[in-house]
């Protein structure tokens, strides 16, 4: 019974698009992220939610204590180093970053990507970082710059560290804007013929090869990763990835389908808290 | 020197690991005539070991658990062509399955999978 909504989902994943509205129309995003929660901790009671932070490592006590022994001195303390300089370097009208978002800048990062009733349309943090930059004369970052955008969030989003995700989702526009993500979550693509949830809700916590799969709570709350402890990967190119390895065209980064997708996949992670930057292999 | 074993272990991690593609990756076509077992341990082709374990085969390693493991399949499958049914594409029988449709989208040519299907018909 309680699985119903899930398994019609994955169902629905068979190129039924109509199943999957059908399924979904009237579930709000907080009894999404319960019923995802029920999904795994009914196939994984042993495995604690506040520890899905740490994605597959969750599943696996051995990786996860290597984690614990590199993050106690990160291989990547130079990079959030430079990405701090970024942060503190004032713009050429002496404005700083600081000074044009909300809250200094701080305990910010678990309210994004938010709704943006003024523009219409969903705002990553990385959105509301060249909002500054452009209102004060600089050129936007790329969003898909790991060298840029990609440093500067390193350092940027340590200053939420703690705080517990919080997306909103208020509103028709907004709730529509959530449904275009859950729907690109739900839908096969590529040759392959995988949809996200194919690998991160029916096969989390099972071995794809020698990879264990994370669960898809717990995913947004860590970004950027550095891959070998010193590739930076944003969470939207980490989203490029997975497109391309199902043989899939990935949508532009920064681009509605993405930002609805992370928009609808932050929002399961609701109530668990941030932490930047992290180790994966 | 904490730190640079902190380092190293991260290296040796990320090198023994596959980094990322563990179901598309770049490996260059072999030109030989290739066999059902090529294809089926082809990780651009069949990859069925990203999957399947094949208890029976030696070589068959660090198999993946999405799906379950090929054995005695011609005891479990008397007829052939419902077999091949299931690798040409397995969301026919079960609309939820992770298993990749090899025939249906063409990730596998219908001889290709004549071959894999003989193949795995003998485990
Ligand atoms: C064919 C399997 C597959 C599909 C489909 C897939 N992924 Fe992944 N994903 C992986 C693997 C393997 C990893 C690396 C191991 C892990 O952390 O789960 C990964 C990692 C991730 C991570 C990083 C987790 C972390 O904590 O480092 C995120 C986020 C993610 N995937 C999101 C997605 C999204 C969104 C989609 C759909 C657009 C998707 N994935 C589709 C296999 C897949
Ligand atoms: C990405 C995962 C994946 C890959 C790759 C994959 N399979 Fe499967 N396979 C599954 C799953 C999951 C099942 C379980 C039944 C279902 O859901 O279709 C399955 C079931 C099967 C079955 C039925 C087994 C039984 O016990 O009845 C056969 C036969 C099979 N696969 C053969 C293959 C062959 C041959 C290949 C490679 C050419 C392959 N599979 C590649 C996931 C996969």
């Amino acid at each position: 019974m309680k699985q119903q909504l899930i398994m019609k989902l994955l169902a629905g994943m068979a190129g039924l698009g109509i199943a999957l509205g059908a399924a979904t129309a009237h579930a709000s995003p907080e009894a999404d992220r319960q019923e995802f929660i029920k999904y795994y901790t009914s196939k994984y009671p042993d495995v604690k939610l506040e520890d899905y932070v740490y994605g597959a490592l969750a599943f696996d006590a051995d990786s996860k204590a290597q984690y614990d022994a590199i993050m106690e001195f990160p291989p990547f303390e130079a990079d959030i180093e430079k990405g701090r300089k970024m942060w503190e370097t004032p713009f050429k009208n002496g404005k700083t970053y600081a000074s044009c978002l909300p809250n200094g800048g701080k305990q910010i990062a678990g309210n994004y990507p938010m709704f943006d009733d003024a523009k219409g349309k969903v705002v990553t943090l990385q959105d509301a970082i060249n909002d500054c930059r452009t209102t004060n004369g600089e050129e936007a970052f790329k969003i898909n710059d790991m060298k840029t955008m990609g440093v500067l969030t390193a350092y940027m989003r340590t200053l939420s560290d703690g705080m517990l995700m919080n997306i909103k989702v208020e509103g028709p526009k907004a709730m529509a804007a959530y449904e275009d993500g859950k729907k690109t979550f739900f839908t096969r693509k590529g040759q392959l013929n995988f949809a996200c949830a194919n690998c991160h809700v029916q096969n989390a916590g099972t071995r794809l090869r020698s990879e264990l799969i994370s669960p898809a709570v717990g995913h947004a709350v860590h970004w950027p990763v550095f891959r070998g402890g010193d590739s930076l990967v944003t969470l939207q190119q980490r989203y490029d990835g997975c497109f391309k390895q199902v043989r899939a065209v990935p949508p532009a980064q920064g681009g509605t389908t993405m930002n609805n997708l992370e928009y609808f996949h932050s929002a399961l992670s609701n109530g668990m808290p941030m932490k930047a930057s992290v180790f994966r292999k | 020197m904490r730190k640079f074993h902190q380092v190293a272990a991260a290296c040796a991690i990320s090198a023994i690991m596959l980094s990322g593609s563990v179901l598309a990756q770049n490996a260059a076509a072999p030109k030989k005539e290739e066999t059902g077992k090529d294809i089926a341990f082809n990780r651009v082709k069949g990859n069925c070991l990203a999957c399947h374990g094949m208890p029976t085969v030696p070589d068959a390693e660090s198999t993946g658990l999405y799906g379950p493991p090929l054995i005695a399949m011609s005891a479990r499958y008397p007829d052939k062509a419902k077999l091949r049914a299931q690798i040409w594409d397995a969301t026919a029988f079960n609309p939820a399955s992770s298993m990749i449709p090899f025939g249906k989208h063409g990730v596998l040519t219908e001889q290709e999978i004549d071959k894999v299907t003989d193949f795995v018909y003998g485990l």
